[in-house]
Order: structure tokens, then C-alpha cells, then sequence
């Protein structure tokens, strides 16, 4: 088999087409891994038993289950239960809930690293317990993890060709398009690759400097 | 351990603001503070020595409410800190009560604890108009005022990791203020400063001292502070009190021998 350009250029414009598709289920699925993430992670820490130690119970299940069963999980099963979404809002129900679990364990990270002296000058102040976390302890905690977050949305950006597996139309899926109809593999599976490394390469080099000048 | 009667009440004239009646503060096995009583009447400005170890810092900590008693209780200004009536009996407080009771109560840290996140200005004006309800100008010129008090009015813009240690220091007692607390509690506010800049905090702290009828409970290891702020001191040792008075009594004519141990080893 050898590199067709003619074939390349016709699947060039798919490729776009994917990839917008691939980049707003990373970006919705992201946003909504931080705000569940972020659910967990102060229900992880409520004083009663009773939120915790269910919440705990369903993070690990669902950080110890394979994502590609979720995403057929909630696929085939919820619409027998008449809860019906399509197909890359349930993707990106599946990559957001999965990827949250491990977005609240970077929380909590973070949270465990604000000094107790800042809880401590907050009651002092007499602050109300929602606005110490809301103004004093998460903006310190969120700004310590904002690398380790990125990283998660960079795994999430290559874990996120599973959702062709459920007719998602992203890069993956139209390069299995393409391959089904002109018997053309090498140039599109070789594309979306080169599209992936093109994003998650320089990604996790910002990441990284972003490391370097938070100081860890 | 006996539970004679401690030392006589340390400030008899003025109203009684802070009273400790038979508290009994433990770590594990360790008994911090033993049976303690102690009051304190408004306006006076008591500073706690004593060698460490001895409970000073935990009853400032206790009086914030950042930890709880295993026994006793502790009232300021006439209402239970620790606890609340309910149908005339004590029960532990609650966070409404608490946060009722200590609005009287305002800390400084030795860490300064300032909000990283926060502007000068905001760490100041945060509270007085969240939790006092200030409005936003009001809170704002206030803190400016505070600010000029404590020698940074030109800093209002700045971030705390841009300031000197003493600077922090400043504004954490800037913003302990603002929030118009009736007693100040001051944890070795000079103890994580470099040397140089000791001065200025304890000029400031001087100042207030001598100029405002806020009542200050202080902890702190600069004896010339103590002996020139203060109007009572009170000698911890072992979690209990061992000896009280006036300065000039305590730092020249001590009469219990742990009290002339420790003042010479730190004078």
C-alpha cells in the first residue's frame, strides 16, 4: 500500500468535520467532569456519613470500570429506561462522569494542600462555611491542580474515539467512514493520528510549563 | 492533679468580658490545659507568658473557637462561647450560636494567614461585608483608614506574597480590626518575622494599645512588648495558672520559682 495524496485531500475536509466534533465532546465532556469532580470532592468531605460513603462507593465503582462499558452502559441501556439523549451527548455524558472521578481526586489534592491556617483565619473572620470554600479555600486549591486538570483533558482528548463506537461522527468514526466506502486506510487512520499528536503534544507541553511556574 | 483555687481574678475593675471556668483542654493524653479558671475584664490588655508547651497559644485557640473544650466552659461578654441554653440546659453550641458569640473575637496569627488570592484591600473588606453585611464603599474606605493606621495606606492594591513578612503582619492586624472585634487575640504575632522587622508590628500593636479601649489577649515571647502593653500577666505553667499581676510585679518581683526560671532564660 503506498500514501495516496489525492486520497488524502479528499479526506481532508471529513477530518476537519471530525475533529470539531472530537474537540466539543473533549471540551463539554471536561467541563463537565470539573463541576461533577467538584461535586464529589466536597461531597467526599461532608460531615455526615450518609453523603459520603455512598458518593465514595459510586466514584469507585465507576473510576474501576472500563469507560468504553460505560458509554455502551448508558448507549443501549437508559433509553430502555426512556432516558434518551444522542449519541454524543450520552459520549460525552460517559467521558465527563468517568473522568470526574479522577477530577475529584485531584481536587481533593488540591484542597488537602491550602494551609489550615487559611480555614483557620476564615473562622476567625467569622466567614460563612460555603463562602471560606467559594472565595478562600477552592481558588488556591483549583489554581495548585490547574496542570494535573489539564492533564485529565488532554487523556480525555485521546480516550474520546470511543465514541465512534457508538456512531459519534468524530475523526475516528469518519476515517472508518472513509475506509468503509473507498477501501482508503492508510491516509485516514495515518491523519487523525497526526491530528491527535498535533493537539495533545503541545497541550502537554503547556502543561507542563505550567508545572514549572506553579512551583511544583 | 488537685484542683485548689488558681490565681485571683487578674483584672477586677471594668466588666467582665472573657471568663474560663474549669476548662480542661486535652491532646490524646496530654493535658493542655488543666481545670483552668481565668477571667478577663473589658479594656484590659493581658498577655499569657510562660514556657512553651504551657497552653498559652491553645487557650487563644480555644477563645476562636478552632478548638473545643473537653471540659468547662467559656463565656465572653456574658453569653457561653462553647456552648448554648436550651431548654435551661448546656449544650455544646451550635454554628449559629457560635458564629453569634464570636463576632466579638478577632485573631492574629503568627503565620499572618493572609488570603493569597485576595488584594490587600479585598482580604480586608472581605469580611465587613459578607459576614457584617458593610456595603462595599463603606468596607472599602474603612479599610483604607486601617490601612493608614498601620502604616501601608500605599498598599491597598498589592498581593500578600508581595509584602514583607512585617507588612502581612500589618495587614492581617488591619484586617482583624475591621471586623471591630471587642477582643483582639494576638498568637506570637512577632515570632515568624526576621528580626528587623519586629519593630514596626509592635509599634503598631503599641499604638493600638494605648490609644483604643480594645481588650487584647496576647501571646508572646518579647518581654519589653509585654511589659510595656500590658496591664495584667499571666504566668502559665503545666495548663494552669501560676502566678498573675501587673507587669512591673511579674517581670521584678516574681514570686514562684518556675516564674524566675523562665523569666530568666528569656529576658
Amino acid at each position: 500500500m503506498t500514501w495516496n495524496w489525492d486520497v488524502a485531500r479528499d479526506f481532508l475536509p471529513e477530518l476537519l468535520d471530525g475533529l470539531l466534533i472530537t474537540l466539543q465532546a473533549t471540551a463539554l465532556g471536561s467541563v463537565l467532569a470539573f463541576a461533577l469532580g467538584l461535586v464529589w470532592a466536597l461531597a467526599l468531605r461532608s460531615p455526615t456519613r450518609f453523603v459520603r460513603w455512598p458518593v465514595g462507593v459510586f466514584v469507585e465503582f465507576i473510576r474501576n470500570t472500563p469507560l468504553l462499558v460505560q458509554l455502551f452502559f448508558f448507549y443501549w441501556v437508559l433509553p430502555s429506561w426512556d432516558i434518551k439523549f444522542s449519541a454524543l451527548t450520552t459520549g460525552v455524558i460517559a467521558l465527563g462522569l468517568h473522568y470526574s472521578t479522577y477530577v475529584a481526586e485531584v481536587y481533593r489534592a488540591g484542597i488537602d494542600g491550602v494551609p489550615v491556617g487559611q480555614w483557620e483565619a476564615a473562622t476567625a473572620l467569622n466567614m460563612a462555611r460555603g463562602r471560606t470554600w467559594f472565595v478562600v479555600i477552592l481558588p488556591q486549591a483549583i489554581r495548585r491542580v490547574v496542570p494535573a486538570l489539564g492533564n485529565y483533558v488532554i487523556a480525555m482528548l485521546k480516550d474520546s474515539p470511543m465514541i465512534a463506537l457508538i456512531g459519534v461522527t468524530d475523526m475516528l468514526q469518519k476515517a472508518r467512514s472513509e475506509g468503509a466506502t473507498s477501501f482508503q486506510y492508510i491516509e485516514p487512520y495515518t491523519m487523525v493520528g497526526i491530528a491527535f499528536i498535533l493537539i495533545s503534544y503541545p497541550a502537554s507541553l503547556l502543561m507542563r510549563a505550567l508545572e514549572r511556574r506553579l512551583g511544583h | 492533679m488537685a484542683t485548689e483555687p488558681l490565681t485571683q481574678n487578674p483584672a477586677v475593675d471594668g466588666s467582665e468580658l472573657i471568663r474560663f471556668d474549669h476548662v480542661t483542654k486535652r491532646f490524646g493524653d496530654n493535658t493542655v490545659l488543666d481545670n483552668l479558671d481565668f477571667t478577663v475584664a473589658s479594656g484590659k490588655h493581658v498577655t499569657l507568658i510562660g514556657p512553651s508547651g504551657s497552653g498559652k497559644t491553645t487557650i487563644l485557640r480555644l477563645l476562636m473557637t478552632l478548638l473545643k473544650p473537653e471540659e468547662g466552659t467559656i463565656m465572653v461578654d456574658g453569653d457561653y462561647l462553647t456552648h448554648e441554653e436550651k431548654n435551661g440546659k448546656l449544650v455544646p453550641a451550635g454554628e449559629k450560636h457560635t458564629r453569634e458569640v464570636r463576632k466579638k473575637i478577632g485573631m492574629v496569627f503568627q503565620q499572618f494567614n493572609l488570603f493569597p488570592n485576595m488584594r490587600v484591600l479585598r482580604n480586608i473588606t472581605e469580611a465587613p461585608v459578607h459576614v457584617l453585611g458593610m456595603s462595599k464603599d463603606e468596607a472599602e474606605e474603612r479599610a483604607r483608614g486601617l490601612l493608614d493606621l498601620v502604616g501601608l495606606g500605599d498598599k491597598y492594591d498589592a498581593y500578600p506574597t508581595q509584602l514583607s513578612g512585617g507588612q502581612q503582619q500589618r495587614v492581617a492586624i488591619a484586617r482583624a480590626l475591621a471586623m471591630r472585634p471587642q477582643v483582639l487575640l494576638l498568637d506570637e504575632v512577632t515570632s515568624a518575622l526576621d528580626p528587623e522587622l519586629v519593630a514596626g508590628v509592635l509599634d503598631v500593636l503599641r499604638d493600638l494599645a494605648h490609644t483604643t479601649d480594645i481588650t487584647m489577649l496576647c501571646v508572646t515571647h518579647e518581654m519589653n512588648f509585654a511589659r510595656d502593653i500590658s496591664d495584667d500577666v499571666l504566668m502559665f505553667d503545666a495548663g494552669r495558672v501560676i502566678e498573675s499581676g501587673p507587669p512591673e510585679k511579674i517581670f521584678s518581683e516574681p514570686e514562684h520559682e518556675r516564674t524566675r526560671e523562665f523569666l530568666s532564660a528569656v529576658l
